[in-house]
């Protein structure tokens, strides 16, 4: 098969010293990422992304996806050890982890979260590995309606599996997709809704946003807990990890279960989280003793950490073969391709071969090389955690405040930053989405520019997005999964007998 | 710990309808300037303001909407969205790091966070002057060359880093 020759070449690209110590620093950083409040995934991504500019792209993108990798990682001992979901696709894997941790057995639970997040995320790769090029061919002929289909998809996907919330969604949508409108008109060179602030003239960048919505705004959140963590001493030694293995096996259904869960929500944009809940929620109906599911049960953990790193690997699957990111961070990643001038889609599978295969092949030794570093490493994050709250925090702010700085050295963006803290913590509290908001600010732009290419294609017939059957179907699904919640919301009510 | 300040600062009810309002009002602004940007349709296609004008009606519609929803919630009137300890708190670390931003340009970043993280421990840890001197210089320290020389993003600088010739 023409993709494992690619494969190889691919690992050949990536098995260079220098490439396999970005890997491990960058491993490294991401579980110290996903072990930190206020530094989640995305947020440190971005941060780090503009670090990465001196860097050959192909290097750069593994050191990133291996943080990504790390946080996956990350999250998972946190929520094991002290309660705290250090992501959120991390506050399933909670339920049964800590009970598990404190009932004796850390080193077991995080044994079986870690390679539960090890098997999920082969899985989503080998996924990539054989349909990405298929998909990346089929994009070939997607034109400007087929792309803003497929954006459109995207974000009513959002809207249909937002369960109740789906108002919210949609503001938090188009606040994003305002947002990415300012600035100066790519198409007619005309200054949008800067009102005279020279500052705004570059617009808003999502990389401020993130770090704001997702770093400072989660500090301000831990904040209100008054923190302390008090968390299981945990040692994990080679007999716990291979007692745990034996143990493991007998879970297949629930790693294919998980891994289909996960796949399907990274690659439809739900993302990791929802799918850490679902996997968790089908795990327990399939269980042969559900009761026990939130007392310490390992298959409690192997789920949803099973589905979070599918759903988080596979986003990036969307991300590369159509430059539509499943989740904030694949996101950060994309605009990484952007501005090292790589575009996503089936021209990167064409011309830029070695990144692409490259960033496929790190994908498995990343995990591989992940899963050695997160079990012989736990006493050492754990210990991180010990740190007091009133050192590490400013020192996270400070670090979150550079970050903003490098993205485009300027001041005014630190600012935006602090404004963005704000909002990510008033709009986290008040259960706004916020993924759909830092999607719509990184692809606003492209799927306003899809929509009017479109729009002056066909002299300003709205019917180009139904001209074929490819963009027909893309956009009567979308419109399906947008009136969703309204049909469902009209069906539930009319079911019930009219009661307050 | 039943203190006064377990109080409720705001109930959630009132949040959401603070929150919703501003978005309308936000929107409102975005509405208007789309407008005036020309919202219709032009020779090449929507003009510029088409999608900032439709996104901000989505807001505004949505955000009535909430809001509509939230003037008749029960519950959330009932909720505590933040008490007045924890605002106290979330305080504690918003208006030093406002501080610590305004005083970026002034008097560039690695003064101002030495400053900022200091101050933090000692206002909050209750550290004394010794230690959080010592850390906070100590990860300036650390930062310096890493995003100077390793990195070579130069970092704003300011009155101190020019008489001792950093620039």
């Amino acid at each position: 098969m023409e993709e494992l020759g690619l494969l190889f070449q691919g690992f050949g690209v990536v098995i260079s010293p220098f490439n396999l110590m970005l890997m491990v620093i960058g491993i490294v950083l991401g579980v110290l990422i996903g072990v930190l409040p206020g530094l989640g995934g995305a947020n440190g991504i971005a941060i780090l992304l503009p670090l990465t500019f001196t860097m050959p792209p192909t290097s750069a993108i593994i050191m990133l996806s291996c943080i990504y990798w790390g946080a996956l990682f990350g999250g998972a001992m946190t929520s094991i050890l002290f309660n705290i979901p250090g992501e959120p696709w991390s506050v399933a894997t909670t339920f049964d982890g800590y009970p598990l941790a404190q009932k004796g057995n850390p080193g077991g639970a995080l044994t079986a979260a870690f390679t539960s997040s090890f098997v999920g995320a082969v899985v989503a790769v080998i996924l990539i590995t054989f349909l990405s090029p298929i998909i990346a061919e089929f994009a070939l002929s997607f034109g400007p309606p087929e792309f803003f289909s497929v954006y459109l998809l995207t974000f009513c996907a959002f809207v249909g599996m937002a369960k109740g919330a789906a108002l919210k969604t949609i503001v938090a949508m188009m606040v994003g997709f305002t947002l990415s409108a300012v600035g100066m008109d790519t198409v007619t060179g005309q200054l949008r809704l800067t009102f005279g602030f020279t500052d705004l003239l570059k617009g808003f960048d999502f990389l401020i946003a993130v770090i704001g919505l997702f770093g400072i705004g989660e500090i301000l959140l831990t904040m209100e807990e008054g923190l302390e963590f008090k968390g299981a001493k945990a040692k994990i030694d080679m007999k716990i990890v291979l007692n745990t293995w034996k143990q493991l096996p007998q879970y297949w259904g629930t790693f294919l279960r998980g891994s289909a869960v996960g796949c399907f929500m990274g690659i439809v944009p739900g993302g990791a989280t929802p799918a850490s809940f679902m996997s968790y929620g089908v795990a327990k109906r399939f269980a042969k003793n559900p009761d026990n599911f939130g007392k310490g049960e390992m298959e409690g953990i192997v789920a949803p950490e099973t589905a979070a790193h599918a759903a988080g690997t596979s986003a990036l699957l969307p991300m590369i073969t159509l430059g539509v990111p499943g989740s904030p961070t694949a996101a950060v990643l994309l605009g990484g391709l952007l501005i090292w001038g790589l575009q996503p889609g089936p021209l990167l599978f064409q011309e830029q071969a070695d990144f692409v295969w490259g960033l496929i092949a790190s994908m498995y030794l990343g995990n591989v090389v992940g899963l050695i570093i997160v079990l012989t490493c736990v006493p050492f994050f754990a210990a991180i955690l010990r740190i007091p709250f009133a050192i590490i925090a400013p020192i996270i702010l400070a670090v979150c405040s550079i970050g903003a700085y490098t993205v485009a050295n300027s001041v005014f963006d630190i600012y935006m930053m602090v404004v963005f803290g704000v909002f990510g913590y008033l709009l986290r509290k008040l259960n706004y989405p916020l993924a759909p908001l830092v999607l719509a600010i990184v692809l606003g732009n492209r799927a306003e520019d899809a929509f009017r290419q479109s729009m002056l294609y066909s002299q300003g017939e709205l019917s180009i997005f139904f001209s074929n059957y490819l963009v027909g179907s893309i956009t009567a699904l979308s419109l399906f999964l947008l009136f969703l919640p309204m049909v469902q919301g009209f069906i539930a009510k009319l079911r019930k007998p009219a009661a307050a | 710990m039943h203190e006064s300040n377990d109080r409720p600062l705001l109930t959630t009810r009132a949040a959401e309808l603070l929150v919703s309002a501003f978005f309308i009002i936000l929107a409102s602004i975005t509405l208007w300037d789309s407008l005036k940007l020309g919202a219709g349709w032009g020779d090449f296609g929507p003009e510029s303001g088409y999608f900032p004008f439709y996104t901000s009606l989505f807001v505004i519609l949505a955000s009535i909407g909430i809001f509509l929803i939230g003037l008749r919630d029960k519950k959330a009137a009932a909720e505590t969205f933040v008490s007045v300890q924890q605002f106290k708190l979330v305080l504690k670390v918003l208006v030093p790091s406002i501080i610590y931003v305004a005083l970026v340009p002034l008097i560039g970043i690695y003064v101002s966070m030495i400053l900022f993280i200091g101050f933090f421990m000692m206002w909050i840890g209750k550290y004394n002057i010794i230690k959080a001197g010592a850390v906070s210089i100590g990860v300036t320290a650390v930062l310096y060359p890493t995003f100077e020389i390793w990195f070579r993003v130069p970092l704003p600088k300011g009155p101190l880093e020019a008489m001792l010739g950093l620039n």
